[in-house]
């Protein structure tokens, strides 16, 4: 393998992912004193919490023999003990007990990663240490804001991690692929804007004066009772590096000013997005769906959940089987239309990251 | 840690030495395969001596340019095992065998406060770290000791970089390390990282203990060359295989016995894993235990030792330094 230059490898079908920044790597309630095993960005970990909450990353593999700690259990204070010849490791990866010997080996070290919980995830960084810093988490807040509420879930797809990132990038292809719920003519017939920074990059879409689809108006009765009629509707697709995007998503009634600013005669949901890289073929796809009406019915949030399940669940197949022709063609490329600018950024901003940390390769 | 411990091998060009103290040469490589050493790694040096090859290890002191550029020093101790004077004999354009740093002793981000303590050429373990640290503006303190400033290599470097937060002990200018103060002055959220003389490291470890500080808090690294006595010629009797070899100075009795024919078992060869114990069954001297595997007390049994890093010695009493009349002789089983 060797090293390509930025510019030739945007048309990569897959890439590599960058380690100098932060990945979810689990919900927050799913790290608790029971440890949980976690691939993130090709690193086994080891996910649990400490006696006093805080949740701690370490390799899961013993120094010794390699025996995955994740099999382990929690012990004392912020421990974990390997399965296997019982050392015991702190939170910080070091050893604090050979049960076999009278010493402790000074070597005896697992490593232990950064760990930052915001947003309802748990995020891990797995590059270089000195370089995390907590601030570079990419903005989720309406995870957790009392303005917002909403669930999700966590989809394994067994797909490069850019793949799940071109496909919300673009969502002309829910005329197609989600035709029951969300897809629409006008998705493809609308014009749509892209912008980007050195961060992000947004893709911003609105369709004036159109029917709602089925999900939409479902959304629309649950705030406004018995609603009929045209609507204006909106896509704002913002990525933010490494691989995090958040689409502003949402329906008004037709010509009351939401493409001005007055979103009062509209819903408004936050579809959160965090891809995380398994490995180079497979990603950890966590999402969740937020609105900012009717707050307090529990009923309204497990319906969206149950529904954009069912969405996600048509992405899943297309990127399983995406995935599975791109390996079966090795030998055919990509061709890269203007619906892609979007994910053609994404691509760029995520090349120039790896260019920064020397490990720009194409994958096989 | 497992997984940044695989050895590459490749060759380093020697591209810049200078003298940086007494006795210590600064050697600058450029590696074929060049990756960032990470502060608290080493790299390992295929070494020649006596035309024989063996391998010693050296803290990378600097890693510049993405690793393109890797300096370590090396003290010359005449006494030690030939390694070094070997590397004092490098000249820009040599190249020799390295391998790709290797970590053995990680710095942790996430320490309220930090001490490095260096004594002597320990410092070259320190610098890297003490850089970080301060890139990244966190609370340390950099405590240097040495025997006099002529042998400190990088003092005035590091007196500029790091100010006040360099802390600088001198024996022979009357402001020896005191380090049960030094120790006093850690919290439980200290974290000690040390490098040097295994005196130095026992004392720190003996005053950490008995200060109920956080084990795990004090973090060191150990190559096995340095002794509670300088090491002498000694001799093995190894009953069960007939055999009577003489352990040279600058060889270490495993090297012996492999040398002798033994076929021995070993681990890490720094004293760290005592797969390379032996049975004590006679002695006619004293050990001079230079690992960190047996605890006090089983050290000061006598019954095994760990033949990698230990040595026999003559003297009975640690501040003898007498010339030895006859060679210390150890009687030991292998298994
Ligand atoms: S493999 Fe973990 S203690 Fe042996
Ligand atoms: S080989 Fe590890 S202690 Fe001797
Ligand atoms: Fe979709």
């Amino acid at each position: 393998m060797t090293a390509v230059s930025a510019q030739s490898s945007t048309t990569n079908k897959v890439l590599g992912y960058p380690l100098n920044v932060w990945y979810v790597a689990a919900w927050d309630k799913e790290v608790t004193r029971n440890p949980l095993s976690r691939k993130v960005a090709g690193r086994p970990l080891a996910l649990y919490r400490t006696e006093d909450g805080k949740a701690a990353a370490l390799a899961d593999a013993c120094w010794h023999r390699l025996a995955p700690l994740s099999l382990g259990k929690t012990v004392g204070k912020d421990g974990i003990q390997c399965p296997y010849h019982g050392i015991v490791y702190n939170s910080a990866g070091r050893c604090v007990s050979m049960p076999a010997q009278e010493t402790i080996n000074p070597s005896a070290t697992v490593p232990s990663f950064p760990v930052v919980e915001r947003y309802r995830y748990v995020w891990v960084w797995l590059g270089d240490p000195t370089l995390a810093d907590p601030d570079l988490v990419p903005d989720m807040h309406q995870l957790d804001s009392p303005q917002w509420a909403g669930d999700g879930e966590t989809i394994y797809a067994p797909c490069n991690f850019q793949l799940v990132l071109d496909n919300l990038m673009d969502l002309t292809h829910e005329e197609f692929i989600h035709s029951s719920s969300i897809g629409q003519d006008e998705l493809s017939e609308s014009e749509f804007v892209v912008t980007h920074d050195d961060h992000t990059v947004t893709v911003t879409r609105w369709m004036f004066n159109i029917d709602a689809p089925p999900f939409w108006l479902k959304n629309m009765r649950d705030k406004f009772p018995g609603f009929e009629g045209k609507v204006d509707r909106w896509q704002i697709i913002t990525y933010r590096s490494p691989s995090v995007i958040n689409i502003d998503v949402g329906v008004a009634k037709a010509g009351t000013g939401a493409f001005e600013g007055d979103r009062s005669q509209g819903v408004n949901g936050f579809v959160m997005n965090a891809i995380t890289p398994e490995s180079d073929k497979s990603c950890h796809y966590f999402w969740a769906f937020m609105r900012n009406y009717r707050l307090d019915s529990q009923l309204i949030t497990t319906q969206l959940r149950q529904g954009v399940h069912g969405v996600f669940g048509e992405d899943e197949a297309m990127l399983t089987a995406q995935q599975a022709a791109i390996d079966a063609n090795p030998d055919y490329e990509f061709y890269n239309l203007n619906i892609d600018a979007g994910g053609m950024w994404v691509r760029r901003l995520i090349e120039r990251q790896l260019e920064s940390e020397g490990r720009l390769v194409p994958l096989a | 840690m497992a997984a940044t411990n695989t050895e590459v091998w490749q060759y380093g060009t020697v591209v810049e030495v200078g003298s940086v103290a007494t006795n210590i040469q600064r050697i600058v490589l450029a590696p074929e395969l060049p990756v960032n050493a990470e502060p608290g790694s080493h790299i390992d040096v295929r070494v020649r001596i006596d035309g024989r090859e063996d391998r010693r290890s050296y803290s990378v002191v600097e890693s510049n340019e993405g690793g393109r550029r890797l300096a370590i020093s090396v003290l010359k101790t005449p006494l030690s095992r030939g390694g070094s004077i070997f590397m004092h004999t490098l000249q820009p354009g040599d190249q020799l065998e390295i391998t790709q740093p290797l970590q053995n002793f990680p710095l942790r981000v996430g320490a309220a406060r930090y001490i490095l303590l260096a004594g002597g050429i320990g410092i070259t373990a320190m610098i890297n770290m003490a850089r970080i640290l301060k890139n990244l503006r966190l609370d340390y303190t950099l405590v240097y000791a040495g025997r006099s400033r002529a042998a400190m290599a990088y003092l005035d470097e590091l007196q500029q970089l790091h100010g006040e937060n360099l802390v600088v002990h001198v024996d022979d200018e009357g402001t020896p390390l005191n380090v049960r103060q030094l120790v006093a002055s850690a919290t439980t959220d200290t974290e000690l990282y040390m490098c040097g003389p295994i005196r130095l490291m026992d004392a720190v470890r003996r005053a950490w203990t008995e200060a109920r500080l956080n084990y795990p808090n004090l973090r060191y690294e150990t190559f096995g060359n340095s002794g509670w006595y300088q090491p002498e010629e000694f001799i093995v009797k190894v009953p069960t295989l007939g055999l009577e070899i003489r352990v040279g100075q600058d060889n270490s009795m495993l090297e012996a016995l492999e040398d002798a024919g033994a076929d021995m078992m070993f681990g890490c060869r720094k004293g760290e894993c005592g797969l390379c114990e032996v049975r004590i069954l006679e002695l006619d001297g004293t050990i001079d235990h230079r690992d960190v595997f047996y605890s006090t007390r089983q050290q000061t049994a006598t019954t095994k030792m760990a033949c990698c890093v230990s040595r026999a010695v003559t003297s009975k009493n640690l501040l003898t330094s007498d010339p030895p009349t006859a060679p210390a002789v150890v009687t030991i089983a292998v298994p």
